[in-house]
């Protein structure tokens, strides 16, 4: 009866000890949290139930153990032109205390990673990497930064990595730090400490919520958590698995590697030509194929998907417009905010620029359910 | 996790509990807690006929849906409605609140019901899957 691990899981029991511990596995077994095996590391799937995390986010705050994410250092006087070739954005007009959303493509285009890239220093930056991906991500920095005076280093292991987010999360952070939060604006990352220990903190997150990720060396990852933890629970704040990351990033619209994106792929497809920077001096990998698939228009278009019904579409559904197949679903949930089931899908664009005459629906399990094309996000944030 | 001993199981995570000639079923808590939340439950219509080991709806929780098996051959007399507007008592009291239909046995009270597991059973068989 209990159904098979969603394709984002591994399918490893989580007591497999060829996973990876994070420096709060055993904060984690002490919460009583459920674990799963993720991306080759033992992570918290839920802790009690998901919704009530979900809900904790959107009108508190809760707490994620990310430490999973690769850590990839890129310093040295060269280092922003090593990025600007390797990336597709232009990371050498990020300012130093900034940081970019940005992805690492193939020379055919594909997306090999989505990151986000923090400049701390003139001549520093850590690129945030999926936990699946850093290992390619890591060899293609080195071998793409070889040409630069750049040094490429994994520091995945020597940091944690905890997410703060929430509409309480300034609230529950700013008497624990040092810094003057309303200095760290969204997309900016310094330098500081939390609850006494030395804390990168940054104003970056994958919820839809206002919030921080907190880079800590591993060994203060615990008692930075701890010091969160209490200081939130009046407020609200409890501690949040990868079940309700994965429906609070749905509900935002935002991509998922593996399902939204992957290497046969290209930003454009996923509705992210703009990460690509076409005409920044100098080239980048994939740039050529990337300036043709500009101008040929994307094959297919990322949409969002609301169903009338209560059965949920989940990944690799087929989509229906007027009954023929028009599109696949990448990422599907009961979305605890709008009470009903919502999908991201990749559709033909003339079904999305269509006048709406076809009726969509998606296949689920051989009976079609009505579904309605809804425009992205289907959560935002009312911003204070 | 609890299995409690008057019930018998299924090796697809249903409970049976026998009164009669009727079988009222549920999912057991080691289902429920592998689902995570239940947010739609969808039961076989009253009057239907169920074939033990077929599928006869479904449980969809955040993350995955599963079938949920008939234990036994009969005819759905009953459905929790209340299952409608909470699929949460599938997680909160699955052996009582959450449950989720019942059958009129084909055989009467006196039939065999092959297959069906007693608790140390179904308890080993979780350890198993564990």
């Amino acid at each position: 009866m209990p159904g098979s691990p969603s394709n984002a899981e591994d399918g490893v029991k989580p007591q497999s000890p060829a996973l990876r511990a994070t420096p709060l596995l055993a904060e984690h077994e002490r919460l009583g949290a459920t674990l799963t095996g993720f991306a080759g590391w033992r992570m918290p799937l839920r802790y009690g139930s998901e919704t009530a995390e979900h809900q904790a986010v959107r009108q508190a705050a809760g707490l994620f153990d990310l430490s999973h994410m690769g850590e990839i250092t890129v310093t040295g006087p060269e280092a922003a032109a090593a990025l600007d070739y390797a990336l597709t954005g232009t990371l050498s007009a990020v300012a130093p205390g900034r940081a970019r959303y940005t992805m690492m493509c193939a020379e055919d285009g594909g997306v090999l990673d989505d990151l986000v890239v923090y400049r701390p220093g003139d001549e520093e930056y850590m690129v945030v990497a999926n936990a699946a991906n850093t290992p390619t991500v890591l060899a293609e920095l080195q071998s793409r930064a070889s040409g630069f005076t750049a040094q490429v280093t994994d520091r995945t292991e020597e940091y944690a990595l905890i997410a703060l987010q929430g509409p309480e999360a300034v609230g529950i952070l700013a008497p624990l730090t040092d810094l003057d939060l309303g200095e760290v604006k969204y997309y900016a990352g310094y330098p500081g400490t939390v609850a006494g220990r030395p804390v990168f903190v940054a104003r970056t997150g994958y919820t839809g919520e206002d919030g921080f990720e907190l880079f800590t060396a591993a060994g203060d990852a615990e008692p930075v958590w701890t010091a969160l933890a209490a200081a939130g629970a009046p407020a609200g704040l409890v501690p949040a698995g990868l079940a309700a990351r994965d429906t609070l990033r749905l509900e935002a619209g935002m991509p998922l590697y593996g399902n939204e994106l992957g290497p046969d792929m290209t930003p454009y497809d996923a509705g992210l030509g703009r990460v690509v920077k076409l005409d920044k001096p100098g080239g980048f990998v994939g740039g050529a194929a990337l300036a043709e698939r500009s101008k040929a228009g994307p094959e297919r278009v990322l949409a969002g998907l609301t169903m009338a019904s209560r059965r949920v579409p989940r990944h690799g559904y087929t989509v229906l417009a007027g009954g023929q197949p028009a599109g696949t679903v990448t990422s599907g949930a009961p979305s605890p905010t709008l009470g009903q089931p919502i999908a991201l899908a990749y559709l033909a664009p003339e079904v999305v620029s269509g006048n709406g005459a076809d009726e969509l629906a998606v296949d689920i399990r051989g009976r079609a359910e009505v579904a309605q094309l809804t425009d992205l996000p289907f959560y935002r944030r009312s911003r204070a | 996790m609890s299995v409690p001993a008057e019930l018998r199981y299924t090796a697809e995570h249903e409970w049976v509990s026998i009164e009669g000639a009727t079988a009222t079923v549920g999912i057991t808590d080691f289902a429920a807690r592998a689902l995570g939340d239940v947010v739609y439950v969808s039961l076989p219509a009253e009057g239907a006929a169920v074939t033990a080991e077929e599928p006869c709806g479904e449980v969809e929780s955040t993350k995955s849906v599963s079938d949920l098996y008939a234990p036994v051959d009969g005819e759905v007399t009953e459905i929790n409605g209340d299952l409608d507007d909470d699929p949460g008592l599938v997680n909160s009291d699955p052996y009582g609140a959450g449950w989720m239909f019942r059958v009129q046995l084909s055989g009467g009270s006196d039939a065999p019901l092959p297959g069906l597991l007693s608790p140390a059973e179904y308890e080993e068989l979780t350890k198993e899957s564990d």
